[in-house]
């Protein structure tokens, strides 16, 4: 079994190439260059494989949530292999993506993965891991909301990861106090080599889409604000209806 | 060769195949339009994330219909900017991974550059050099074309865009974004001696453009008229005639100054009736031609994609697998590289 797999909705941008039980990636913490970045290390990593893109049985990439640039680049980018190698796709959320990290990482199996949403918001995720195939499960749904109104997690030991818990560590510590047992912030972002492995399993399940539906998933579709506030700050975030140039 | 075109610079996702033979084989557009005329104008967000939506079904779609198959697809071309860098970025990245997927060249076209070569897309086609009006919501630009890639803009507007002060105007005429070509049918109503706008800059020498003073004096004349369709139909009138009548007196002055004697019209406004007409008698008074894209062309496509990247990729060009897209990208820049400001993501 052969899947390429990319992530880019983070800062960090990754590529994976799983062939059986092994995962070989190319990973860059490398904030607005996931364009210029992705398809090289994708190139590098078949070359030294010395496979061509259509010898892979599957393609993956990250869905989001996460920068919705960033997400878009992905879906693109495997949307234009996909229909050209004629490839089906496995779409992996990116919050299950580095849930998976930790569990590896520290063996840890309840996880909730945290995103900073920025305007005060997260993107959430809870999930537990499968003890027979070692991979994590979404508990309930994703979802994107305020520290604050996070969705409870059952009694447990629950263990948090990315980049919503260094933005939100005060609100969240006081709303899962009871149930948390620790969580970690920095310098982990979704990567292409727990896509890959999860891909694998869901790929297996008959989950997989053909090119057109290699869709983001944004999580926040309120993306229209009223014209009367700050429109400085709008236009910086690219939500404000502008003139339509050429 | 056959190249299949990619555009997705503002809000509409447009695809369309050139082959170098047979000319265009087919081309296909799906327009935002209605889903942003409830905002006043484009959203950002919504049109990146309308393109990832539509654009693989509308190769795919493009592609059966035309009975072609990848394998005779021999380059692909996408818009690389200016434009919105997120919506552009979806044309790049299908773009630039199907390219690699079939082993073909891939190829970044400059979308102004596009629509001045529009017009070679028709049976009558303007040779080198010619000189070109690019007019239209976000441009109003005369452009010296001595050949493919080498273009110096000669004339510029300080503030509005021509097509911008229509659709300003018409808004304050009541009509919903965008206006301008709405504008146009309210001006054929119109009263042609009742209200004269001025030729803003036309009585000083230079190329340049300028249509705030003018969307203003709209403003100060709505303001003072009583509201009854037959005003507003002349205000239409006397504000439509104003923008062609000045557009006119600057192409004439630069087809003397360059002693050019092929006009290129392209962008939005081209389409406009009236500034077909009044250039087509300045041009025949010069002893000059005026070439304008098939209709449908002069709005945003991906024909002209196609066939600027043909004679690009003709050239020898390609991208590498790093591929970017630019909010901005001086026209100018295009005959070196050197002068790119690359926003990447």
């Amino acid at each position: 079994m052969k899947i390429l797999a990319i992530e880019t909705s983070s800062e960090a941008c990754s590529a994976a190439l799983l062939i059986n039980d092994e995962i070989r990636q190319r990973y860059q913490f490398a904030p607005q260059k996931h364009a210029e970045l992705i398809l090289p290390m994708l190139e590098s990593l078949l070359a030294e494989a010395q496979l061509s893109l259509n010898a892979m049985d599957a393609l993956a990439f990250g869905r989001g949530p996460g920068a919705f640039t960033g997400v878009r680049i992905a879906s693109g980018v495997i949307q234009g292999l996909a229909f050209g190698a004629d490839l089906p796709v496995v779409p992996v959320s990116s919050l299950a993506a580095l849930a998976q990290q930790l569990h590896r990482e520290t063996g840890e199996t309840q996880l909730l993965a945290a995103f900073d949403a920025r305007m005060k918001e997260l993107y959430w995720g809870a999930y537990e891991v499968d003890a027979d195939h070692q991979l994590v499960r979404l508990v309930g749904d994703e979802v994107v909301c305020l520290p604050e109104q996070v969705p409870l997690p059952t009694a447990g030991a629950w263990h948090g990861v990315g980049s919503g818990w260094c933005a939100y560590a005060a609100a969240l510590n006081e709303r899962l106090a009871p149930r948390l047992s620790g969580w970690m912030g920095d310098e982990r972002y979704p990567r292409a080599e727990e896509v890959a492995q999860l891909a694998l399993s869901r790929f297996k399940k008959g989950l997989a889409v053909s090119a057109e539906h290699a869709l983001p998933v944004y999580l926040r579709d309120n993306v229209v604000r009223q014209p009367q506030s700050d429109i400085a700050q709008e236009k910086r975030e690219g939500n404000t209806a502008i003139k339509k140039p050429l | 060769m056959r190249v299949l075109g990619i555009e997705t610079s503002c809000d509409e996702s447009a695809v369309a195949i050139y082959d170098s033979e047979q000319g265009l084989l087919g081309h296909d557009l799906y327009s935002q339009a209605g889903m942003h005329a409830q905002y006043g104008g484009v959203v950002p967000e919504l049109a990146s994330r309308d393109h990832v939506r539509k654009l693989v079904p509308l190769i795919k779609q493009l592609l059966e219909r035309t009975a072609t198959c990848a394998a005779e697809i021999d380059g692909v071309a996408y818009t690389a900017g200016p434009g919105l860098v997120g919506a552009l970025l979806v044309g790049a990245s299908v773009g630039r991974s199907l390219a690699w997927s079939w082993n073909v060249p891939a190829v970044a076209v400059h979308h102004l550059e596009g629509h001045i070569l529009a017009p070679m897309l028709e049976q009558n086609r303007p040779a080198f050099p010619f000189l070109a009006l690019l007019v239209s919501g976000g441009h109003t630009q005369l452009i010296r074309a001595d050949g493919v890639g080498r273009y110096r803009i000669i004339g510029d507007t300080l503030d509005d865009s021509a097509g911008e002060a229509f659709d300003k105007t018409a808004k304050l005429l009541g009509l919903s974004y965008p206006g301008g070509p709405e504008l146009a049918r309210l001006a054929e109503q119109g009263n042609q001696s009742r209200f004269r706008f001025p030729r803003p800059m036309t009585n000083r020498p230079g190329l340049d453009f300028s249509f705030s003073g003018l969307k203003t004096f709209a403003a100060n004349t709505v303001r003072e008229q009583d509201d009854d369709p037959q005003t507003r139909a002349d205000i239409a009138h006397a504000f439509q005639q104003a923008v062609v009548e000045t557009l006119v007196i600057k192409c004439r002055r630069a087809l003397q100054q360059t002693g050019l004697t092929r006009l290129v019209v392209a962008g939005g406004v081209s389409a406009n009736r009236q500034l077909r007409i009044r250039l087509r008698e300045t041009a025949t008074q010069l002893g000059s031609e005026v070439f304008y894209p098939g209709m449908e062309f002069c709005t945003d496509n991906g024909a002209m994609i196609a066939y600027a990247g043909w004679l690009r990729l003709k050239a020898g060009e390609q991208e590498p697998l790093a591929f970017a897209a630019k909010a901005r990208w001086p026209l100018n820049a295009l005959a070196n590289n050197t002068d790119e400001q690359l926003t990447g993501c």
